[in-house]
């Protein structure tokens, strides 16, 4: 407990004395005004239309045309068990995998560095700088030059990455990227990898940051060596950064679509369910899309909200 | 504690009012609203030939509609892959450019179904465009009895080109005129150390290969068939187009599903590949890059089957400029603006009164062909299957293209054909 | 920050974890040996070149001419530099480089302000269901844009928006609430002192007028944050630009996409491209970045 959630804890209660309830409206009534018209665009713009995109996705409107006919669960049925060469579960294979890879690679490089840096290294700004960098630029733009440089010739052909491998006799490293049926998603993750694995490393090195002196001054009291510094004592003191760090980056990835627009284009083998709606929509059948999009926010759902409430609690508790 | 509720009210207002006047602020930004005398034309002819071909025609525009300006609104991505994504975002977003291209055929009743382009009827008759085409076209462009666009010209689909430099090396003299011929070319090919004997590029292009190959397997009339629903998918014949396309695909690069079909052209053009299969679209890009040792013929095997295409312009519904576009349709369907257009672009005019003499060779023959060849549509080029037919085939075959799995595609195919085939 | 379909939370977005500042401690424990020093520098400097290498790509190849862009040297410098490309994907890109300015600017301070009034009030006044409302703005930061995108579409053509620009202010501040308001929440139940409001209290000073006067002028670093934050999210954002807009009225990642993602694109402009749409964001990074690392710091240092 800090000082200053410790102060806010005594406001709190002193708030909480002899207030009637005319004094309480007085009292948040004012904010709740201040508030109001950010929650009613937030409640229309993003819970009703959800609720429209919900109605959509049970309708049969699979054309241009108004027809609002409600089939009930048939679209999603139609999507996991009657797909043409069962697309959205290839879709949803093609998420996993890029999703895996991304949180992976990213995890531990980001933890690598900000264990390079945490413990003040001489031009620390400087590399904090220069891996943060990437996270500026868009997704689009990194896709520019991610596309040619996971080109996928080889031998004569090679080009970008490729081409170093070949010229540093690294031939056998050559391979097919994004390209490859079965591990080219893990390939499509490397330019996120590579724009968010500053982030990251910023993240943890607040996180190093925020542990108090007195605990490694303990330890070291203790005579702890370096692996049980950092075993015992520095490390669980980051598992809610880690945490975190998994939530953003887990919502991150299941969003993925610019980068592999702009990669891929929109193709089969590099096919995610967020390119799978805008493919839908190409041919107008929005009751598809909309169940996929639905699917699509389940899926971050079921990660995000229970990560939500569980902060939503902590909260109450401190 | 006193709290003015006052304020609080204001305060509620002015974050309004700011939201309201931040949207507003962005108001002069619109550049599609201001101007009425703009035309903007959304194409996917950006490189090459068929920009030489965009730009043929406006200058005859601007010839002839001179009171308007016209405005490119292509966007790059050969079989109008990328295009079709955004102008189908645009409709759906009430932001239709003045005119845009469209396949004749089946992909244009897509538009027509969803109410999106105007009835162009009177015009015809105004423009005396009713008689200038070949019926065979007209009625492929009728539906209901209404004529909704105007066509620039008629291409072919299934046109082998071939790098004549490479083939002669191998001493392959003719080009082969069966599939079990060519076959045996791409072999002779690939011990003459030829790397990519046969060019390929991604889904679209990779479904004009099939097509192709399906043709001579199966012939023009059962081929057509498919797509009007005479002929089975699940037959014997498509299982055996299905194999002998996965035996060409061991010919082809194996990057091809990054490409797209300019950068398998420039496989041919650098020797590095003996045969490409694209439509004729690339006689004038090849021309256009000033390459000139190349061949052509019809694909082996596919005989007289002259598969078409034909690019047409239309009128939306809540184009800004009516007039304008009016005026567009009225140059592309014109004999000059056809001749401006169709001698850069390595199609030929749909108009039939065209002086063939006015056009290079490659025309010249393609002119002759297409006046007794048997015409056949096909599906990524719009004039055999809709935009959601096109999307599920394109789907089936980068799929095929990377597990080769016959059964599948067969599979694929069929049910594409049972969701999307006119009932 | 990369998009907008990916707007992340920066560190503060830890709820319930926020506290109070501390100094950043370098303690003497565990000082690396020699050999262990060298070690770290030589591992950190591997690492810069891993993640410069694709900037020096950009570089390189947006001076080279068209026919420089061969297979081989494809790494080397250019033969001959030249800023040809630069000036066919200027060409491409110019006018929309100018509408993304008016796009980020607004958002960034449009949405920076509703975030602190809302910041604020949540992190002073817990009026019944506080928590409640809390957690269900936030969840407005995680949703997939395309669980609104279909219908969001058909509103803004009936509510009369203009399409391109304005729409996509519009869509980002509504969409934006979520993230500043909690950046500013936890930047002011960690930073602001109680005392400051309690007095302003005691005077009697509305709530506007304590927002206005007191709390505003306090508010620089977490201004700093959600403005760079909002920028870039708007400035970098190509889901809602794709749906709510096109080449002709809309910003800088749709034209870029339209000039990169072309047929056998043209390498040297596209990536010139990708250095033009990605300046004002570096330059923001690079302007700002201090204090927006100091202020994600600050903000997420945990006791």
């Amino acid at each position: 407990m800090t000082t200053s959630s410790a102060t806010l804890t005594s406001v709190r209660a002193r708030r909480r004395r002899g207030r009637s309830t005319h004094g309480r409206v007085r009292h948040w009534g004012p904010g709740l005004i201040l508030l109001s018209p950010s929650l009613i665009l937030l409640a229309v713009f993003v819970y009703g239309l959800i609720a429209w995109t919900t109605k959509l996705s049970v309708s049969d409107q699979h054309t241009a045309l108004k027809s609002n006919g409600f089939v009930g669960l048939k679209n999603y049925v139609d999507l996991f068990t009657n797909d043409i060469n069962d697309r959205f579960m290839h879709s949803l294979k093609n998420l996993l995998i890029f999703t895996v890879a991304f949180m992976l690679g990213t995890f531990l490089l980001g933890v690598v560095w900000a264990l390079l840096l945490e413990r003040g290294t001489r031009g620390e700004g400087l590399f904090r700088a220069i891996y943060l960098f990437p996270m500026a630029v868009s997704f689009v733009a990194s896709g520019v030059v991610w596309r040619w440089l996971m080109n996928s010739g080889t031998g004569d052909q090679a080009g970008g990455i490729n081409r170093i491998f070949g010229d540093l006799h690294l031939g056998f490293l050559e391979n097919s990227w994004w390209t490859n049926a079965h591990w080219g998603m893990a390939a499509m993750a490397m330019p996120a990898i590579w724009q968010l694995s500053g982030y990251v490393m910023a993240l943890f090195l607040a996180g190093f940051r925020g542990i108090p002196a007195e605990l490694r001054e303990a330890a070291q009291v203790d005579g702890a060596n370096v692996y049980q510094l950092y075993r015992y004592v520095l490390f669980p003191q980051l598992t809610p950064t880690a945490l975190s760090v998994m939530i953003i980056l887990g919502h991150m990835s299941m969003k993925m679509f610019d980068l592999i627009m702009s990669v891929s284009g929109a193709q089969w083998i590099t096919e995610v369910p967020a390119v799978y709606v805008w493919q839908t929509l190409l041919t107008s059948d929005y009751a598809k899309a909309a169940a996929i999009s639905i699917v699509l926010l389940l899926l971050v759902a079921i990660v995000i909200v229970p990560y939500l409430i569980y902060n939503s609690r902590v909260e109450r508790r401190s | 504690m006193r709290f003015s509720k006052r304020a609080a009210v204001a305060a509620a207002g002015i974050a309004v009012a700011l939201v309201a006047s931040g949207c507003g602020n962005g108001g002069g930004s619109g550049s599609t609203t201001k101007a009425s005398k703009n035309v903007e034309v959304f194409t996917w002819w950006a490189d090459g030939g068929e920009k030489a071909g965009l730009d043929g025609l406006v200058s005859q525009f601007n010839t002839d509609c001179s009171q308007f300006k016209f405005v490119n609104g292509a966007i790059a991505g050969g079989a109008g892959a990328n295009a079709k994504q955004v102008l189908a975002s645009r409709l759906q977003q009430g932001q239709a450019p003045d005119t845009f291209q469209a396949h004749a055929g089946a992909e244009l009743s897509d538009y027509i179904n969803a109410g999106q382009i105007e009835d162009l009827s009177s015009e015809y008759k105004d423009w005396g465009l009713t008689t200038a085409f070949p019926k065979g076209l007209i009625d492929s462009l009728t539906i209901n009895g209404k004529i909704y666009s105007v066509p620039a010209n008629i291409h072919r689909a299934n046109v082998i080109w071939t790098n004549k430099t490479v083939l002669a090396n191998a001493g392959i003299t003719t080009v082969p005129t069966t599939l079990p011929d060519f076959f045996t070319a791409l072999d002779t090919l690939k011990a003459k150390g030829v790397q990519t004997p046969l060019a390929l590029g991604k889904d679209w292009t990779e479904e004009m290969l099939f097509e192709a190959v399906l043709i001579s397997d199966l012939g023009a009339e059962k081929f057509t068939g498919l797509w009007n629903g005479k002929t089975s998918w699940t037959g014997a014949d498509v299982t055996q187009g299905i194999n002998d396309y996965k035996k060409l695909l061991t010919y082809t690069n194996k990057d091809r599903d990054t490409f797209d079909w300019t950068d398998a052209e420039k496989l041919v053009m650098e020797s590095k590949a003996g045969f490409q299969l694209m439509g004729d679209w690339e006689a004038a890009d090849l021309d256009a890059k000033g390459f000139k040792d190349y061949g052509y013929s019809a694909f082996p095997g596919n005989g007289t089957a002259y598969q078409w295409l034909a690019d047409s312009f239309v009128l939306p519904k809540g184009a800004k400029n009516p007039d304008g576009t009016k005026c567009w349709l009225k140059t592309v369907g014109g004999a000059a603006g056809q001749k401006a257009f169709n001698t850069k672009k390595g199609s030929i005019p749909a108009r039939t009164d065209a002086n063939p003499t006015d056009y290079p060779t490659y025309q010249q023959a393609a002119m002759a062909d297409w006046k007794t060849d048997t015409p056949v549509p096909s599906c990524p080029h719009g004039s055999a299957c809709s935009q959601g037919w096109q999307g599920a085939v394109n789907s089936a075959q980068g799929k095929f293209s990377s597990d080769g799995d016959v059964a599948g595609l067969q599979k694929a195919l069929d049910a594409a054909a049972k969701q999307f085939a006119k009932k | 920050m990369t998009s907008t379909s990916t707007v992340t939370p920066p560190p503060t977005a830890l709820p319930g974890r926020v506290a109070g500042q501390r100094s950043p401690n370098r303690p003497a424990l565990n000082r690396r040996s020699p050999a262990g020093r060298a070690v770290t520098y030589a591992l950190l400097l591997v690492f810069i070149l891993v993640v410069l290498m694709p900037a020096y790509v950009l570089i390189v190849t947006s001076f080279k001419s068209g026919r420089d862009i061969g297979v081989n040297g494809q790494w080397s410098l250019p033969a001959h530099w030249t800023v040809a490309s630069w000036n066919k994907a200027w060409i491409a890109l110019g006018p929309s480089f100018a509408r993304t300015f008016e796009l980020a600017i607004p958002v960034a301070l449009i949405s920076s302000l509703l975030g602190s009034a809302n910041g604020f009030v949540l992190s002073r006044w817990r009026f019944p269901g506080a928590d409640v409302v809390f957690t269900l703005i936030l969840f407005g930061m995680f949703i997939p844009y395309q669980a609104v995108m279909i219908p969001l579409r058909q509103v803004v053509q009936t509510i009369g928006l203009p399409s391109g620009i304005p729409t996509l202010i519009f869509a980002h501040c509504v969409y934006g609430i979520p993230i500043c308001t909690l950046i500013f929440r936890n930047y002011y139940a960690t930073i602001v002192p109680v005392e400051i409001i309690e007095a302003a209290r005691v005077d009697g000073a509305g709530l506007l007028r304590t927002f206005a006067s007191i709390i505003l002028p306090i508010s620089i670093p977490g201004f700093v944050v959600t403005i760079i934050w909002q920028f870039t999210s708007a400035w970098n954002d190509y889901l809602f630009a794709i749906f709510l807009s096109n080449t002709s009225n809309g910003p800088i990642t749709i034209a870029l996409n339209a000039l990169a993602g072309a047929q056998s694109p043209d390498y040297a402009a596209s990536m010139a491209g990708a250095l033009i749409a990605s300046l004002p964001t570096l330059i923001v990074y690079i302007v700002l970045g201090r204090w927006f690392i100091g202020g994600l710091m600050a903000g997420s240092v945990k006791s």
